[in-house]
């Protein structure tokens, strides 16, 4: 019971939040749901293959992609992972030299949606679970686009070289001298977990905390999948930002990590999936895309990737903390959308990389 | 039934000379692969946005602090590594060379092995060594001294850290000028300064050392040139402790939004230096002519170092300690521990790493296809128009023969990355839509893999006196049988040698296919690169450990079939 309401809190929670992500002014332009047919299969199993962009750790990328292969065997999906900035300059430069190599996308930089909607390059297509099973603050009015995943960018710490009364409990008390040389994190330019993070923080704190986490020596690492790997090898013992769903799996595999959520508050990352209108692969993209918002799919990004998921039927793992019990930051991609180059440039004037 | 075509009756008479035919063409496809893309590049670096000339890209580059801060570094990078490249590798260059050293093959044959591994694999290498806390050097220190959990005995994420390890794989390269210049030297030269009654060290001061000085300074030029223009090591270990090189600035300045103009901008300077700097390269060593003189030579005396000859093993062992065995030994442990800083035990052990690599990472077998089609491609073409060039300006067989040579020893001094960059902007647009292909990938690795190829060709055609073919060709057979029957047997092994180097530098070049791969044009050096970004440093161990076994092998064949002594000069990147 105490479940299933936590569980409406979540949903609650991150769609008021993603509320002005998917705004916009034309309501109910989406298509007409679309269930899997033997039809579309056949069609998928004649191209053979599909590429997804993503910027989803690569071991969980690869067992999404190896489950899809599993259910509708005869169909490569090969994965292109690298950080959600990376895939929005690579798409940007490919699409620039008329050269179609994505057919389905996904990031966890939302604002990116925004763009290659605005630009026409989505294709309108609604998966039957979209359709009935997401809430409409987590899929676009004109049914581009849906929220993949969601998951918060915390802090953490390791717990052999830190003592659980010592770690930081706030994005403030990593400012500590106490810290310096201690501290891992990764970087928004390369990163849309961390862009939207430092978007995130630095309205609800302000530029300031950076300019004196700058003065903190901190380890400077690209993707936000590194810190959490880094904070398990010992390399640093606190992370000042990196994916939770990255902690969940290396927490549970019995390694020394455990999450912090800051006191003024975690941010949101919503990563949304589309398929592209010129995908070279259009069926099996089609395909995909049902598959990546199946409740078989959803349940094991949750179970086992750590992530959190907007599909009704999916079930939280017992052991993390649920949404509903995390103060959270407040998503807003269009606004991230507007800043996104000058935050990298500020961020990159402050850290001086 | 015979097919009415007309014979061409230009092959008797003199009307025609087709060789020049040939000549322009292969000068059309120099200049296309070097022209073109340097042109773009100064094009793009003296125009704003609409086109219209401008300085303004140079004055950003001089006054934004944190364009002007990495050519500061980058220069005391490439000196501090040139000067301890030197002190390094000169003195075990005159072991190798001169010494009784015992093992004397086995170090040459260890350098060789530095020589060939990626920087970019080492600096990987060195991350899991010497990570202040997890890597496995700074364990083991708090092990055996029992220090605290914060200390640590060598950081690899600082400058320092990077000078030490761009320093591994670059004194290769001092090391084999200065031991090939004091293998030419002939020992008569200081057996008439012993019988003329000079002490040893008058011999070596007043003799010796002046002989090789100009090898030293070529090589002090050589390894300041490769850390200047190196890109993977800096971008692996710079970006975490905090600061850019020029290399890894042009780099990021093609992440979106992407400021091409200020790329190009800044790649000159780098072009620039280079230039001079191969122009005083080969001023030094134009001086080197007079250490042959004196007819016949015999082999260099060694000179007897008694028991010092242990020592002497010892620390050329624990220099080769740093390129070589450490690194290995730690890619070794990553690719088969579970946790990659932990080392290998029975509760640690796991293959799973390999099958991740193998049959998990759908990326992989794309990588390996494309990285093996433009191994062979470059390979191939590449030696095809490296044998062909080197015939025509050895044989002086046509006029204009010394153009041609210069247009192929001129990619020389492009820089890996200012390539990629001179490429990308040449072949994203009309009329050259080539990015996305492998074909811009074969073109940049023609270009980096074309001075080499060809100075390899060329000495092997100079090595054959033209009167092997005279004779032949006295005897009736035409130009064609000569060269068939003559000179191409004689040239076998070069030709593989020359195939075997250019296949090794191309699968492991990195700083221009960083620029310029796509999603479905990927190689392993990028894959490996883009997994050191998300921290999956067991899957690049795989991936190091397969490539370094691939490498090995091809220089293990060029080696069986003779090499002009480790003469060629494979590029970093």
């Amino acid at each position: 019971m105490t479940r299933k309401i936590s569980r409406r809190g979540v949903l609650k929670g991150t769609g008021a939040v993603a509320l002005t992500v998917y705004a916009s002014p034309i309501r109910a332009a989406a298509p007409p749901a679309e269930a899997v047919t033997p039809a579309l299969i056949e069609a998928a199993k004649k191209e053979g293959k599909v590429v997804w962009y993503t910027s989803v750790d690569l071991p969980l990328a690869e067992r999404v992609a190896k489950s899809f292969e599993a259910k509708y065997p005869g169909i490569a999906a090969r994965v292109e992972r690298t950080g959600a900035e990376r895939v929005f300059t690579r798409i940007a430069q490919e699409y620039g030299s008329n050269i179609r190599a994505v057919d389905v996308v996904n990031s966890s930089d939302a604002a990116h949606l925004i763009v290659w909607k605005r630009n026409g390059w989505l294709l309108p297509y609604v998966p039957e679970d979209v359709a009935k099973h997401y809430p409409a603050e987590h899929k676009d009015a004109d049914g581009t686009f849906a929220s993949f995943r969601i998951f918060l960018c915390p802090m953490g710490y390791n717990t052999n070289l830190v003592k659980a009364e010592d770690a930081p409990k706030s994005f403030a008390d990593i400012l500590d001298p106490k810290w310096a040389g201690k501290i891992v994190k990764a970087h928004p330019s390369y990163s849309g977990t961390i862009l939207t993070a430092t978007f995130q923080v630095s309205r609800d704190i302000g530029w300031s905390f950076f300019e004196k986490l700058s003065q903190q020596k901190i380890m400077q690492l690209q993707s936000a999948s590194d810190p959490p790997k880094k904070l398990a090898l010992g390399e640093r013992a606190i992370m000042a930002d990196g994916i939770e769903y990255g902690m969940f799996q290396i927490k549970e595999r019995g390694q020394p990590v455990e999450i912090i959520y800051p006191s003024e508050g975690t941010p949101l990352i919503v990563g949304p999936n589309a398929v592209f209108k010129n995908a070279p692969n259009p069926n099996a993209a089609r395909l995909l895309q049902s598959y990546m918002f199946s409740p078989e799919c959803q349940q094991l990004i949750v179970d086992i990737g750590g992530m959190r998921s907007a599909h009704a039927l999916t079930k939280e793992k017992a052991g993390r903390t649920p949404l509903s019990k995390i103060k959270l930051m407040k998503d807003d991609a269009a606004a991230v959308e507007r800043e996104s180059d000058n935050i990298k440039k500020r961020y990159t004037q402050i850290f001086k990389i | 039934m015979t097919i009415a075509v007309s014979d061409p009756p230009a092959r008797m008479t003199h009307g025609f000379d087709y060789t020049k035919l040939v000549l322009y063409g292969f000068a059309l496809v120099l200049c296309v692969l070097i022209v073109l893309p340097m042109s773009w590049l100064v094009y793009y670096a003296f125009v704003d946005k609409d086109g219209a000339f401008t300085l303004r890209n140079f004055a950003t580059l001089v006054n934004d602090p944190t364009l002007l801060d990495p050519l500061i570094t980058t220069f005391t990078l490439a000196f501090s590594t040139s000067l301890i490249c030197c002190v390094v590798a000169a003195p075990m260059g005159w072991l190798v060379a001169r010494t009784d050293m015992p093992l004397r093959r086995t170090v040459r044959l260890l350098v060789t092995a530095s020589f060939v591994t990626p920087p970019f694999l080492g600096a990987i290498a060195w991350e899991l060594l010497a990570a202040p806390n997890s890597g496995l050097i700074n364990k083991v220190y708090r092990i055996v001294t029992g220090a605290d959990a914060d200390s640590h005995l060598f950081n690899i994420y600082s400058f320092p850290g990077l000078i030490f390890v761009v320093t591994c794989y670059t004194f290769p390269y001092v090391f084999v000028l200065v031991a090939n210049a004091l293998e030419r030297t002939p020992s008569e030269l200081e057996d008439a300064s012993s019988i003329l009654g000079a002490s040893t060290w008058e011999t070596a001061r007043r003799v010796t050392v002046p002989l090789v000085l100009p090898a030293i300074l070529a090589g002090a030029l050589v390894a300041f040139l490769q850390a200047m223009t190196l890109f993977g090591s800096p971008a692996i270990l710079a970006l975490p402790a905090g600061f850019h090189t020029m290399t890894t600035k042009i780099w990021s300045l093609f992440q979106y939004p992407p400021k091409p103009e200020l790329a190009a901008a800044a790649s000159l300077p780098l072009l620039i230096l280079t230039v001079i700097l191969l122009r005083a390269e080969h001023t030094i060593l134009g001086r080197r002519s007079y250490a042959v003189l004196g007819g016949k030579n015999s082999d260099p005396r060694l000179i007897r170092l008694g028991w010092l000859r242990w020592v002497a093993l010892a620390m050329c062992f624990i220099v080769l300690l740093n390129p070589v065995f450490l690194p290995y030994a730690a890619l070794f442990n990553a690719t088969f521990s579970k946790v990659a800083s932990q080392f290998i035990s029975f509760s640690n052990f796991t293959v799973h790493n390999i099958h991740f690599v193998l049959f998990e990472l759908s990326a992989t077998k794309l990588a390996l296809y494309n990285t093996f089609v433009l191994g062979i491609a470059t390979a191939t073409i590449g030696t095809v128009i490296a044998v062909v060039i080197s015939y025509l300006t050895t044989r002086e067989a046509v006029t204009g023969h010394k153009a041609l040579g210069f247009l192929a020893t001129a990619p020389v001094a492009i820089p890996g990355i200012v390539l990629g960059v001179g490429l990308f902007l040449s072949y994203t647009r009309p009329p050259f839509v080539l990015y996305g292909t492998l074909w811009i990938l074969l073109l940049a690795f023609l270009t980096l893999a074309m001075p080499a190829a060809y100075q390899q060709m060329q000495s092997a055609f100079k090595a054959i006196h033209p009167e092997l073919e005279d004779a032949s060709r006295i005897l009736g057979a035409t130009r064609l049988k000569a060269l068939r029957q003559i000179t191409a047997p004689l040239l076998r092994t070069s030709v593989i040698a020359t195939w075997c180097f250019v296949f090794v530098g191309t699968i492991r070049e990195l700083s221009a296919a960083v620029m310029l791969f796509t999603s479905e044009t990927k190689v392993i050096s990028v894959l490996i690169f883009d997994l050191n970004e998300s921290g999956d440093l067991a899957a690049i161990s795989v991936l190091g450990l397969i490539m370094l076994v691939v490498t090995s092998g091809i220089v293990a064949l060029a080696n069986r079939l003779r090499l002009g002594g480790g003469s060629v000069r494979l590029r970093d990147n």
